[in-house]
């Protein structure tokens, strides 16, 4: 079990090594950040002193050695945006995106399976049929399509939510938190609906299809045949056993939540890490570039992890092939 | 029913006269760039100095006509190499600080640091002599007849204030920590600030004590400035009475603005004009099929190219109307425009090809078109029509459009053959487009122009005090490029503003929102 967890952790390094490598050298590519740090009116000596002192006139992997030996210090510079350390940048910033992602993930959840179930009992029913067939729009509108349509819908049209922006925050330490006012609450709707809709489409059809599975095997008939009520059936039998690769996929998907959040974010000016790294991305700013890259790298390889040791204890047959 | 209803209007009154009661005149507003920085020296740029001068203050200003004001001097002269500035008595800056020339001194020298983003306009001062408390001389190496213009975004800021809170010298990278004028501010303008969090939410409230109070039209008590970078999210803020003033809505959405109740859209010509540059200064270009010489380098093709582009065709179908087409690459309101200069290129794609048979190229030549595609107006879709114009004539042209981080080091470092580029000119004069366009050591001139007579003129009218006589010089200069067509100019932008109807903010060529001139209803 310890050789199997070392190696895990082993495979993580390296992985991370790698993600941090390859988005590095693509910073090589997003262009030159020295054009927008300063106005049309510099010289050319100038640009060519800044080149210098942020050290981007060197190859790569000297670019990338100075920037792993600072990070394991936790060091992970200014930026050149606006100037300000990084890690206190994503530090202020994180609250937003994890509560954002927390908010969209119970509501695919719940939404999720709720539906899944329903569609999967119902087959024909034409709620059924409804729910499946508008539940394709999650999978196939791009988020930001979604994102406007319902900003006109919901702040425009009807004027019950805010159209962006995090209102009513309060400070709890470090953590800003959106939770603990009405403001707060009308502000993070729209958002989380936003992104969650994917993994809803996903969570509600897998369970559905689980669900078809389920209702067929044996011990479901037996359990018809010895008198149990549907309700116990469906929610304690069938449910119970579907919800294994749901779990499984949607710990995986948290990561894709995060990551998708960049889009959400820009479309309701959510301030969290995902519209500072589109804005980062505008400006060039390798700073900011690189510590966000580590960080959701960071968070898909802890996810896949802590997913990888709860089947050593869920499945005992990884675990003997693993000695 | 009757009673709900009753008390429904009742509610209703009660909240509409307890908002009365609390009448501040509070303007929110959005854009979709944050201010970088709130240290006045540190960046050169539109966006951050538009926020700073609404709390810091520099010597001379412009209003909403880009007329020169007094701001914190109250009157200037020139006397060769001498300008002399009375400064205003009794400003105080928001920390109570009292304003004198030693803190002039002192923003000049900041700004003068090696860190400072603005070393660049006040090069030309070799030393500042305080007369007494309210008067200082600038001296210049030559007589510098535009030095007030170069002055208008050249913040003061209070030499004890920046002492006390150890941010003498503009942020340096090397340290790797935040400097406190970041995200402080100590100005003595008309705004103060309340609360800043960058690319979040900053806001200010009116300095009750700043010495223009009741001179300016302007009402508004507390300004609430929120960032929104998606232009549809923008719009739609504004749509749903969430905000009261948008600075940069997009131009394909002021129809719906127009349209929208309570709202209202202003438009401006900016000083910012689009065009393309040929490199003609190199012997051969990089990414044509004509080898061992370049076509650029033959008047002939450059006027084939300008005659072969459809400007009027460009601003009705690309830009929905909304832009100027250009004979010359700086706009009306800049000193050296003048309508017979600017008067558009015509549209001659017959005398086009003419002009490329007679230079040799009666097949065309083939060459690629750099474009930014998120920096201008429509800027990619400009490129794509122009290249299906050119192609008319036989020329047959690539295009690369691609992010303004990428596109602008390729003009730095002369490595394109055509591109293009807009300019707008912070002094309002044409020196300053001489000066990085057309001058042949320009650091901008990336079409390898070089006219000897054009270079002579840069130089003489940085200095040449008689106004006549300079303008005089400044139109031969721009008669000699009409002649020589280093540049395809194509039109000057335009700039929209979309607020609420209660709102009365005057729209300025420079794009600045100044609030010392927002009227609220």
């Amino acid at each position: 079990m310890l050789a199997y967890i070392l190696r895990r952790l082993g495979q993580s390094v390296l992985v991370m090594a790698a993600v941090s490598l390859i988005s590095f050298s693509l910073f090589n590519f997003v262009g030159d950040p020295v054009n927008n740090m300063v106005g049309q009116e510099a010289t050319r000596e100038d640009r060519v002193r800044i080149r210098q002192e942020l050290g981007l006139d060197d190859p790569i992997f000297i670019q990338y050695f100075r920037f792993v030996s600072n990070a394991v210090k936790g060091e992970f510079g200014l930026s050149y945006r606006v100037r300000r350390p990084v890690d206190v940048l994503i530090k202020e910033r994180l609250p937003a995106t994890l509560e954002l992602v927390a908010v969209s993930a119970v509501i695919a959840l719940v939404v999720g399976i709720c539906a899944g179930v329903y569609t999967g009992i119902r087959r024909d029913g034409w709620l059924s049929k409804t729910i499946l067939s508008t539940s394709l729009v999650g999978v196939s509108l791009p988020t930001f399509i979604i994102g406007i349509g319902l900003i006109y819908l919901f702040a425009v049209t009807l004027r019950w939510l805010p159209s962006s922006g995090r209102a009513g925050v309060v400070e709890l330490g470090w953590w800003k938190t959106s939770f603990l006012t009405v403001d707060g609450w009308r502000s993070i709707i729209l958002p989380a609906l936003t992104l969650s809709l994917f993994q809803l489409t996903m969570v509600l059809r897998l369970v559905r299809s689980e669900m078809l599975e389920v209702m067929q095997t044996d011990y479901i008939k037996f359990a018809r045949a010895r008198g149990l009520s549907e309700r116990s059936i469906n929610f304690v039998h069938a449910l119970k056993n579907t919800l294994v690769p749901v779990i499984t996929i949607i710990g995986i998907n948290i990561g894709g939540l995060i990551a998708f959040s960049v889009i959400t974010e820009t479309v309701f000016q959510w301030p969290g890490t995902g519209l500072m790294f589109i804005q980062a991305v505008d400006f060039a700013d390798v700073p900011i570039m690189a510590a966000y890259l580590c960080f959701v790298a960071l968070v898909f390889v802890v996810v896949n992890l802590i997913v990888d040791l709860l089947y050593v204890t869920i499945d005992p047959r990884i675990r003997i092939a693993g000695r | 029913m009757t009673n709900r209803k009753l008390l429904v209007a009742s509610a209703v009154a009660l909240a509409l006269s307890s908002g009365q009661v609390l009448a501040e005149n509070v303007l929110r507003w959005t854009s979709q760039g944050d201010a970088l920085t709130l240290d006045p020296h540190s960046q050169n740029e539109a966006p951050t100095i538009a926020m700073n001068g609404m709390m810091y203050e520099s010597l001379v200003t412009r209003d909403s006509e880009m007329t020169l004001m007094p701001e914190l001097a109250e009157s200037w002269e020139s006397n060769g190499n001498t300008w002399t500035f009375k400064l205003r008595q009794g400003v105080k800056f928001h920390g109570g600080e009292d304003f004198t020339a030693e803190d002039v001194v002192f923003s000049f020298d900041r700004a003068r640091h090696e860190a400072s983003d603005y070393k660049e306009q006040i090069k030309s001062v070799t030393n500042i002599n305080v007369v007494d408390d309210h008067t200082i001389e600038l001296i210049t190496e030559e007589p510098n007849p535009i030095l007030p213009n170069q002055l208008t975004s050249l913040f003061i800021v209070d030499s004890g204030w920046a002492e006390a809170n150890d941010v003498v010298n503009p942020q340096n990278f090397a340290g790797g920590e935040e400097n406190y004028a970041t995200r402080n501010a100590n100005g003595t303008g008309p705004f103060k600030l309340v609360s800043r969090a960058p690319d979040e939410e900053t806001t200010m409230e009116a300095n009750p004590d700043w010495w223009g109070k009741g001179e300016f039209p302007g009402n508004i008590d507390r300004l609430e400035y929120r960032p929104i970078a998606n232009a549809a999210t923008r719009v739609a803020a504004l749509l749903s009475d969430e905000v009261d003033f948008v600075l940069d809505p997009p131009l394909q959405d002021l129809k719906r603005i127009e349209g929208a109740d309570g709202l209202k859209t202003t438009t401006v010509p900016q000083v910012r004009t689009i065009f393309f540059g040929m490199d003609a200064g190199v012997e051969e270009l990089r990414t044509s099929d004509v080898k061992g010489k370049n076509p650029f380098a033959d008047v002939k093709v450059r006027e084939a190219m300008n005659l072969a582009i459809d400007r009027k065709a460009i601003q009705r179908v690309v830009m929905e109307g909304l832009s100027f087409p250009a004979g010359m690459i700086t706009s009306p309101g800049v000193l050296g425009n003048n309508p017979e200069q600017d008067a558009e290129i015509p549209f001659d794609p017959e005398r086009a090809k003419e002009l490329l048979a007679e230079a040799g190229y009666a097949d065309g030549f083939s060459v690629r078109l750099d474009c930014p595609n998120n920096r201008y107006n429509n800027d990619e879709k400009i490129c794509q029509a122009a290249v299906a114009m050119l192609a008319k004539v036989g020329v047959k042209v690539s295009l690369d459009a691609i992010p303004k981080s990428q596109h602008f080091p390729k003009i730095q470092n002369r490595e394109t053959d055509f591109y293009m580029l807009g300019w707008g000119v912070p002094t309002l004069d044409s020196h300053y487009v001489f000066q990085y366009l057309l001058d042949a050591e320009g650091s901008w001139n990336a079409a390898g122009y070089n006219n000897s007579k054009v270079n002579e003129i840069t130089t003489a009218i940085a200095s040449e005090i008689d106004a006549d006589k300079r303008t005089m010089m400044i139109d031969e200069a721009w008669t000699e490029v009409r002649n020589d067509m280093p540049y395809i100019p194509i039109h000057h932008q335009v700039i929209a503003w979309g607020m609420s109807e209660k709102v009365d903010a005057p729209i300025a060529s420079d794009d600045a929102f100044r609030p010392r001139y927002a009227v609220m209803k």
